[in-house]
């Protein structure tokens, strides 16, 4: 339960955090976040008895239980030391965040991305599941980028953000590969039984796979070699992020993750000699880069790549020991890199700048601040009586042990001394040029001073446990190692010893040799340090930094733009062909390889009113293809033709619902079609000579295209008429309509009971279909050409002005005078019929669907006899609420079931005695059949009237000519 | 009549087809509708074309005369759907000659 609070209280906070987003309060977001952290922190810290000395929580909720994923949460030693460590730097942070984040800067989203990626990465250390903690592995990823992008109009911001995200983005996708394929290894992703079976992964033909995958994941997010260069530029972000992520956090992610898979892993060669050699490289690179940076983020920054170098060094090992001693500087690490990061901040914050050129002296001015930062750098360096003393030498004793006899591992002790050389030249560099020196010339701001005690408190508190650990390691920090390091190494842990004084020992003289090499190599170099560019000699030209750059251009850009460019088209024509040529070749292909051979056609049996309808509406069919591009009209009325043809082939085939339907549906898009074809241009019949030969080998490959498609539906659907029906799913529906259904009409049944859920989809995309055409047609801005008013109203009009007694209108008024009166006294008899069509579909042909386009013809019909304004001045139709009450019905009746104990959308139904109608079936459908009626009206009318208001909108002109005028 | 009817089909997928592939909008809508006239008469078709048979549950009725309820709840939804995207694609024609000033299928004349 502890465990659930502790993954959840974070990401609770941040949503609580973003909501404060409009307030003014930048304290209150800090104070929320820490009480947050600090209720983590006591919650972490209270658990602790149960996971001392190998104890282990295990909290088990299914998820996926069929494919083996649990959301599970474990805490044992190791993850609890982890969780410390992540709550409790996370408090100092907050506190610290709390007074440097600027008045200017939006406080809670800050506090809000901190809490949620303080909450990934509780969830990495505490998940029991390796798949969940792939999960929490690229929310850190992500929330890693929005903190690192925080001050996103600052452009080096957003770019290192972006490359963090890419390089650990990959990074994570390649563990979740190795992951899945240690899963697939193991047979099990609980993460206990995968550390369980290290024998059986190291001896699988897969291990390398599963190995390289996830050593790409963890390599990546510890920003070793090859992958380092994302830090240095993730320094872009808040001093209080590089402090949390990229010294205490989720650069020790990856770290965390070799430890953690470390039982399961370590000890073959390949993992010695792949880990080995990245973390060398970065161990002995990165304190190398790391002297020559001229930003104090920067140099932290490289000094951070070479101690996690350091740690994947120790990992690389295979030795029980040398994993202690990595387990151990970890939190040394942590401890004062983060301190340090927090006094830059506080030097960067006090003087403008971090640039070590133009700092100096500032010992006078910041007098506390110098001194932690001088133990905490002592500590980085390795002095002894500190706490990277204890972790550096054991490293050293680990590094004289022989473990795989190998080139790599008779050079360590020398790269492990001159690393360490290395680390005692930049911690010098930093704080002798920071703080000793002359006054400094020109800051950015003049007067540095310290800062409010609370923003010290944290480093204080840091640089405190720097000591106590480094003076009495085995009564402070001993016991919590030592449970960790059981949780790890279970049997195999090693006898070790926290002792600061071990005797005069190789570890000892190594050491020794590595200060007074560092001090002698940093007064060599103190000149030339002092005015060179950034970045080390010869490695400054090659950054890592272009590569990605120019690699990523070279992959999104260039060959996308290649790839869109050779295979893309903007073209609407090639890509439709494309479609029907594919719709023919999924058509015809597997028919082919069936081995299907066309069914002999039988002239027989044709009866000859059936064929004549037909030949009318094949004529229909081709005349509307041959007219619809100079004669939209003729070709609308053919395709009414073909409709009706349609329309009878279902009532002779024994389909009187489709019938029906089909019937109104026809008359509705005509009304619409013709209602669109007053704002298309006018275009002229003539003899186009121009006609290339391209252009009519085009056409010719249409037409080849359209007669293939067609033949195909022909052979395609004689061959499936004249085979025997089998019997499917049909006879269930028959014989269960009238039993379970309680209605006669099956087709109405199977759409609103038994497939209700499937029309209820429906109807809801209707709604969103008319309320979309709605939405475009109240910003419709018609072409120029067609909004005057069309010919025949212009000739009325003219003809009304010319005759004295005629006043404008009259005829309009007059057009079609009884025709128009006969549609006016349709309109009862029409809605009658509709309800009429509704009431009985559950039982005879008919049902919402045909019931509601009727009634919505009913209205439609008053606009045509009597025009959009007469129609509107007597009737106030309120589409909208016909559709709102149908989308409410419709479900809340399917939702009355539940009241019954019967899953959604189960109906009921029986019979009313209705007084002079008789009995009427009442099934529970029909409410539903109701609300599918209600929708089907309001969408249809919707659509209609408001394509038909747009002739009587006036219309802003859209006069190019005069704009240009204007601007000229 | 299985014959009528396929070659039916056949026609107005042709028809269709040849008028998806035009260049005017216009061409495009009647295309479309003809194209779902004949593949909501396939999917009528594939449940099985019976004359004369009755439509609804009755007394007396013996089940297996009846004609497959499954492709007719189909077709029914389809060409209630098929109405709306018909509307859909209306307005966004009418909006696109309107914005472009053309009804060509691309927005702007095609360089012959």
């Amino acid at each position: 339960m502890v465990l659930v609070l502790l993954v959840c209280l974070p990401f609770l906070g941040s949503l609580a955090a973003i909501m404060l987003l409009r307030t003014d309060s930048r304290v209150l977001a800090a104070r929320m976040a820490g009480a947050v952290t600090f209720l983590c922190l006591v919650l972490t810290a209270a658990v602790y008895p149960a996971v001392r000395a190998g104890g282990k929580l295990r909290l088990d909720i299914e998820w996926l239980p069929q494919f083996g994923l649990n959301f599970t949460l474990r805490m044992d030693g190791f993850a609890w030391l982890f969780a410390m460590l992540i709550t409790g730097i996370g408090c100092l942070v907050v506190l610290y965040a709390r007074y440097y984040m600027s008045e200017e800067d939006p406080v809670p989203r800050f506090f809000s991305f901190l809490l949620a990626f303080m909450g990934s990465m509780l969830g990495i250390v505490l998940s029991g599941n390796i798949i969940l903690l792939s999960v929490f592995w690229e929310l850190t990823s992500i929330f890693s980028f929005l903190l690192i992008s925080y001050w996103h109009n600052n452009a080096t911001a957003r770019d290192g953000a972006r490359m963090a995200l890419t390089i650990t983005g990959i990074g994570g996708f390649c563990l979740l590969a190795g992951l899945l394929v240690l899963g697939h290894i193991v047979g099990s992703y609980d993460l206990d039984v995968v550390l369980g079976a290290g024998d059986q992964i190291k001896a699988h033909p897969l291990y390398l796979t599963a190995l390289v995958l996830i050593l790409i994941g963890a390599l990546t997010k510890s920003a070793q070699v090859p992958f380092h260069f994302w830090l240095p530029n993730a320094m872009a972000a808040p001093t209080p992020v590089s402090a949390y992520l990229h010294s205490a956090t989720m650069v020790k992610a990856g770290v965390f993750l070799l430890v953690r898979f470390w039982p399961a892993l370590s000890g073959t060669y390949e993992w010695f000699m792949l880990v080995g050699i990245a973390g060398t490289c970065t161990l002995l690179l990165g304190a190398y880069f790391a002297m020559f940076q001229q930003d104090l983020k920067g140099l932290l920054a490289y000094s951070t790549i070479s101690h996690l170098g350091l740690i994947t060094t120790l990992l690389s090992l295979g030795s029980p020991l040398a994993a202690v001693a990595a387990i151990f500087h970890m939190m040394n690490h942590a401890t004062f890199k983060a301190s340090l990061f927090m006094a830059a901040g506080i030097i960067d914050h006090e003087t403008g700048t971090r640039d070590m050129r133009r700092l100096s002296g500032l010992y006078r001015y910041l007098p506390i601040t110098g001194t932690l930062a001088m133990v905490a750098s002592a500590a980085m360096a390795g002095v002894p009586l500190l706490n990277g003393f204890i972790s550096k030498e054991m490293f050293f004793a680990e590094a004289v042990e022989t473990h795989a006899d190998s080139v790599l591992d008779r050079m360590l002790p020398y790269i492990a001394t001159l690393a360490g050389a290395f680390s005692v030249v930049y911690s010098l560099r930093f704080i002798h040029t920071v703080f000793f020196g002359p006054p400094p010339l020109d800051l950015p701001k003049p007067k540095p001073h310290e800062p409010p005690h609370w923003m010290r408190f944290p480093v204080e508190f840091l640089v405190l446990a720097c000591l106590v650990v480094g003076v009495i390691p085995s009564l402070s920090i001993g016991p919590f190692l030592h449970s960790a390091v059981v949780s790890v190494l279970g049997d195999r842990t090693p006898e070790y010893s926290l002792a600061v004084w071990h005797g005069i020992n190789t570890p000892l003289i190594m050491s020794m040799i590595a200060l007074a090499g560092g001090v002698l190599l940093y007064v060599l170099l103190k000149d030339y340090l002092a005015r060179c560019d950034d970045g080390p000699p010869i490695f400054r030209h090659l950054a890592g930094q272009r590569i990605f750059e120019r690699v990523l251009v070279t992959v999104s850009w260039k060959w996308a733009r290649w790839m869109e460019s050779r295979f893309g088209t903007r073209n609407l024509q090639p890509q439709l062909r494309l479609i029907a040529a594919a719709g023919l070749l999924a058509g015809v292909v597997p028919l082919y390889m069936a081995g299907f051979t066309p069914t002999p056609v039988a002239i027989s049996g044709i009866d000859p009113i059936f064929a004549a309808i037909w030949c009318i509406g094949a004529f229909c069919a081709l005349a509307a293809a041959y007219q619809a591009k100079y004669h939209r009209l003729a070709a609308l009325v053919l395709l009414g033709g073909a409709g009706i043809t349609t329309c009878i082939t279902f009532v002779w085939l024994s389909a009187p619902d489709l019938a029906i339907t089909q019937l109104v549906v026809e008359i509705v898009t005509t009304v619409l079609l013709l209602l669109g074809l007053r704002w298309l241009p006018k275009r002229y019949e003539k003899v186009d000579n121009s006609v290339t030969l391209a252009a009519r080998g085009r056409r010719f490959r249409d037409f080849l295209l359209a007669v293939s498609c067609g033949f195909g539906m022909f052979l395609l659907s004689y061959a499936i008429m004249k085979q025997p029906v089998p019997d499917a799913i049909a006879s269930y529906f028959l014989e269960k309509a009238y039993t379970e259904g309680g209605g006669r009409n099956v087709v109405n049944v199977i759409l609103v009971d038994f497939r209700g859920f499937d029309t209820m989809g429906e109807i809801v995309v209707l709604a969103i279909v008319a309320l979309t055409v709605f939405a475009l047609l109240r910003r419709f801005r018609p072409a120029p050409d067609s909004i005057e008013k069309p010919e025949q109203q212009r000739i009325q009009a003219a003809y009304d002005d010319e005759q004295p007694e005629r006043s404008a209108g009259d005829t309009v008024r007059d057009y079609l005078l009884v025709p128009s009166v006969i549609m006016q006294w349709m309109f009862p008899v029409i809605v009658t019929f509709a309800i009429y069509l509704f009431m009985r579909g559950h039982d005879l042909p008919g049902g919402g669907f045909a019931g509601g386009v009727t009634m919505a013809i009913a209205f439609l019909l008053q606009y045509l006899a009597g025009g959009v304004r007469w129609a509107e001045d007597r009737l106030r139709i309120l589409p909208l609420r016909w559709m709102g009450f149908g989308l409410l019905v419709a479900p809340l009746t399917g939702m009355g079931a539940w009241l019954f104990g019967y899953p959604f959308l189960t109906s009921h139904s029986q019979y009313i005695d209705v007084p002079f109608i008789g009995k009427v079936p009442m099934a529970s459908a029909l409410m539903f059949d109701l609300g599918v009626f209600s929708l089907v009206v309001g969408a249809t009318v919707l659509i209609l009237i408001a394509l038909a208001h747009q002739s009587i909108r006036t219309h802003r002109v859209r006069n190019l000519d005069a704009t240009k005028a204007e601007e000229a | 009549m299985e014959l009528v009817l396929a070659i039916g089909i056949g026609i107005m997928t042709g028809s269709g087809v040849w008028l998806l592939l035009r260049p005017r909008t216009y061409q495009v809508i009647i295309g479309l509708s003809l194209l779902s006239y004949a593949v909501n008469l396939f999917i009528f078709a594939v449940g099985g074309v019976k004359s004369n048979a009755a439509p609804v549950l009755g007394e007396g009725v013996d089940i297996s005369t009846l004609t497959d309820p499954v492709p007719h709840a189909l077709v029914l939804t389809a060409i209630v759907i098929g109405f709306a995207t018909t509307a859909l694609f209306l307005v966004v024609l009418l909006a696109a000659r309107g914005l472009t000033g053309t009804d060509h299928v691309d927005g702007r004349e095609q360089p012959k």
